[in-house]
């Protein structure tokens, strides 16, 4: 789950429709059983990680030599414009797409996604973790298969916090207490706080107890007081000059300062961590630790991200597609990104491997997942982000109090969210 | 030949359209493919788009066959409701108080640092060319390349503006971080982007304007300033009124700037009436295709307004536009 700063080109997508890089070929499907013709597959990994998934999409062609993979990288912030404008125009969507979970309820409720329930795109379902399964389900079906999934950690410099002699932070409280000492001992600023990206705001909402919404009961819970609560943690965190942050870049902003070694530590999720050991504070692989996400007042929580793989609905190469979903949502595809990219496994079985139980990272991450916070999965959810984005600049930059920003939220959503309180 | 003319007379107004159509014929055959496609390409969105507008049509609703999924069109005709709804609302206004504020700073500050950089174009000096190549080398990068580079020269962390003030024992500017600064760094950027434009007109303008004037007006004593008031200005006349006019237009719908340096932060800060437009129809989800339409239309109508008012003006100032 990235959702970085997009260095998006101009009309991310509005030309897109235009493109060649439909699913193309079409083929016979199964001609003698076997499959042919060209999957189109869009990869929303980052640049650390396209690599490695290149040449995983591209080993399905050894199993299926009559079938053409089409591995097309594609930014994560352009990912979700990009394939609406294709598959709202029908015209130049990608067969197999590496979708973030929030995206697979909005992109089903529209139309887009073909469902997999019966397919051969699902194999030993109850393999899969069930939070991971269940960001893959709209409507009692099921429109997508787990790849990764993910949440965030407190990702820190051992070095500086020992050489600033301080304890790695339980609570944010914690961590404003510590950031004096760091910042004189080590002359690092504590913590790089993301406040150009929503979803980076939700440990702290999560900490004081709160949520977006309440989709059981269909309640915007955004705006009671541990919505105000937690905007009003992330000012104090950046007025107190414990945390630096920004309104633009934060995705690039953050991994350079904490491999820079200017920030002690920084809030992510396993995708960066390759991209952070490249630093040079981190040539000891050793000297990067990973801790859960600092608590609120009320208790502690990040939210459950990860990538899902759902297939377009208007295919003209279905079987191969679902046959290419399953292939890289696989035990097998799943061991080599934990070995190679240590991101995490969404089988329960690929946790059993050595390979995969002795990674570090996984060892930390497996259980901040199990307990990570399922986000509400309806078909708004990826659109609750923006509102937050505004505001959360806004509360950053001293034009909003907390109190008018959690109540600017909660309007918007009740906007959306035609139906809730 | 009286005949003909009495007969022209008589059937005067169907007569004179099948004379001009009879005439004319081949020119209507020559235009006729022109209008077709101006009709198809904008005659065509632009009624579906006003359509749109009295509709709450989203891309939820709208008619759609991708596959094997089918979704039928549900959107229902609404009249004038999402106009009301955005007039009603405070989002409209603010939006549009500062549109008109980044139109007015763009737009002044763009034709004045033009209009100087032409004066000093249009002496003869050593190596003119090679300044006016130099000025106008911004227009010839395309403009996202240019707000892209803009934007790592304001990075706050990393970007060499601050590192160049840092090296000035001064403090790190938010530059797209902070409000008022972001305010004036997008204002900064689109001015970079437009003074060429308004450089190479008025140099046109510049131009026309006889050498006979200027010395006639030494002869009588006239210094710099008022030769200037009273032979440059009004002998720029119609060109800057022109271009000020193209100007407004191009700034207030100035999407790339703002959306690529800030994409309308931070907050709403820099948000100008279309990027919000584009975030109701691309950034939102489900696409709320009606309501971006409707902020079209109201965008186009001011456009018309500003356009229709300015030439009321300068035609009461006697100028034939």
């Amino acid at each position: 789950m990235r959702r970085g700063m997009a260095t998006t080109a101009l009309a991310a997508g509005l030309a897109l429709a235009a493109t060649a890089c439909g699913s193309g070929g079409g083929g016979d499907q199964q001609s003698g059983g076997e499959l042919s013709g060209t999957v189109t597959f869009w990869d929303t990994s980052n640049d650390a990680e396209k690599a490695t998934y290149k040449k995983l999409a591209e080993s399905f062609e050894k199993e299926h030599p009559k079938v053409d993979v089409k591995y097309v990288s594609v930014a994560f912030g352009e990912a979700n414009a990009k394939f609406k404008n294709a598959a709202g125009a029908g015209a130049g969507a990608p067969d197999v797409m590496r979708t973030e979970v929030a995206w697979v309820a909005d992109f089903a409720n529209l139309g887009y996604l073909a469902p997999l329930d019966g397919t051969p795109a699902l194999d030993d379902t109850g393999d899969y973790l069930p939070q991971a399964l269940g960001s893959t389900k709209f409507k009692d079906k099921t429109y997508a298969v787990p790849q990764v999934t993910d949440t965030l950690g407190l990702f820190y410099n051992k070095r500086l916090l020992k050489q600033a002699g301080v304890e790695v932070p339980k609570t944010f409280a914690e961590l404003t207490a510590a950031a004096k000492q760091i910042k004189d001992k080590t002359g690092a600023t504590a913590l790089y706080l993301r406040g150009d990206d929503p979803y980076w705001f939700l440990p702290y909402l999560y900490g004081e107890g709160g949520d977006l919404v309440d989709a059981r009961d269909k309640v915007v819970t955004i705006d009671d007081d541990a919505g105000v609560k937690a905007f009003k943690a992330v000012k104090d965190l950046v007025d107190s000059k414990a945390a630096v942050t920004d309104a633009t870049d934060g995705q690039e902003n953050q991994l350079k300062a904490l491999k820079d070694g200017s920030v002690a530590m920084a809030v992510s999720g396993p995708w960066d961590i390759e991209g952070v050991r490249a630093g040079k504070e981190f040539k000891d692989k050793k000297n990067l630790g990973v801790a859960p996400v600092p608590g609120g007042s009320a208790s502690q929580g990040s939210p459950q991200g990860g990538w899902n793989l759902s297939v377009y609905a208007g295919s003209k190469n279905l079987q191969a597609s679902y046959a290419f979903a399953r292939y890289m949502s696989s035990a097998k595809i799943q061991q080599q990104t934990t070995e190679q990219l240590s991101l995490l496994p969404t089988r329960k079985s690929v946790y059993t491997l050595p390979s995969v139980k002795n990674n570090e990272m996984v060892g930390f991450f497996k259980p901040a997942v199990d307990k990570a916070v399922q986000r509400p999965w309806i078909a708004e959810g990826n659109a609750l982000f923006e509102p937050i984005k505004v505001q959360m600049n806004k509360v950053l930059t001293g034009s909003s109090t907390p109190e008018q920003a959690a109540k600017a939220v909660g309007d918007s959503y009740r906007k959306i969210l035609k139906d809730y309180k | 030949m009286p005949r003909t003319r009495r007969k022209e007379a008589a059937a005067a107004p169907p007569g004179r359209v099948r004379r001009a159509l009879g005439t004319h014929w081949y020119a209507w055959t020559m235009v006729a493919p022109v209008v077709l496609v101006i009709g198809v390409i904008i005659g065509y969105p632009l009624v579906r788009g006003l359509y749109l507008s009295l509709t709450d049509a989203n891309e939820a609703n709208v008619e759609r066959n991708i596959g094997m999924n089918h979704i039928p069109a549900t959107y229902e005709f609404t009249g004038l409701h999402n106009y009301t709804e955005i007039l009603g609302g405070d989002v409209f206004w603010g939006r549009l108080g500062w549109t008109v504020v980044w139109t007015v700073a763009c737009v002044g500050v763009t034709f004045a640092i033009g209009l100087a950089l032409a004066n000093l174009l249009n002496r003869t000096l050593r190596g003119r060319t090679f300044y006016r190549l130099a000025l106008i080398l911004p227009w010839a990068i395309p403009a996202f390349v240019s707000v892209f580079t803009w934007r790592l020269l304001y990075n706050e962390k990393n970007g060499l503006l601050n590192k160049l003030l840092a090296g000035g024992g001064i403090d790190a500017v938010p530059w797209l971080n902070d409000p008022t600064w972001a305010k004036l760094s997008v204002i900064a950027v689109n001015v970079w982007l437009g003074v060429p434009f308004m450089l190479v007109a008025l140099l046109g303008g510049l131009q026309s304007i006889p050498g006979e004037l200027y010395e006639a007006a030494e002869m009588d004593g006239a210094n710099a300033w008022q030769r200037f008031r009273n032979i440059t200005l009004p002998g720029l006349r119609g060109v800057s009124s022109t271009v000020i006019l193209l100007s407004t237009i191009w700034t207030f719908n100035m999407f790339p700037v703002i959306y690529l340096l800030t994409r309308g932060g931070p907050g709403d800060a820099t948000e100008i009436l279309v990027t919000y437009a584009y975030r109701l129809s691309f950034v939102d989800s489900p696409r709320d295709f009606s309501g971006s339409a409707a902020w079209g239309v109201l965008i186009l109508l001011l456009l018309s307004l500003i356009a229709v008012v300015y030439r009321r003006s300068l035609r009461k100032q006697g100028e034939v536009w």
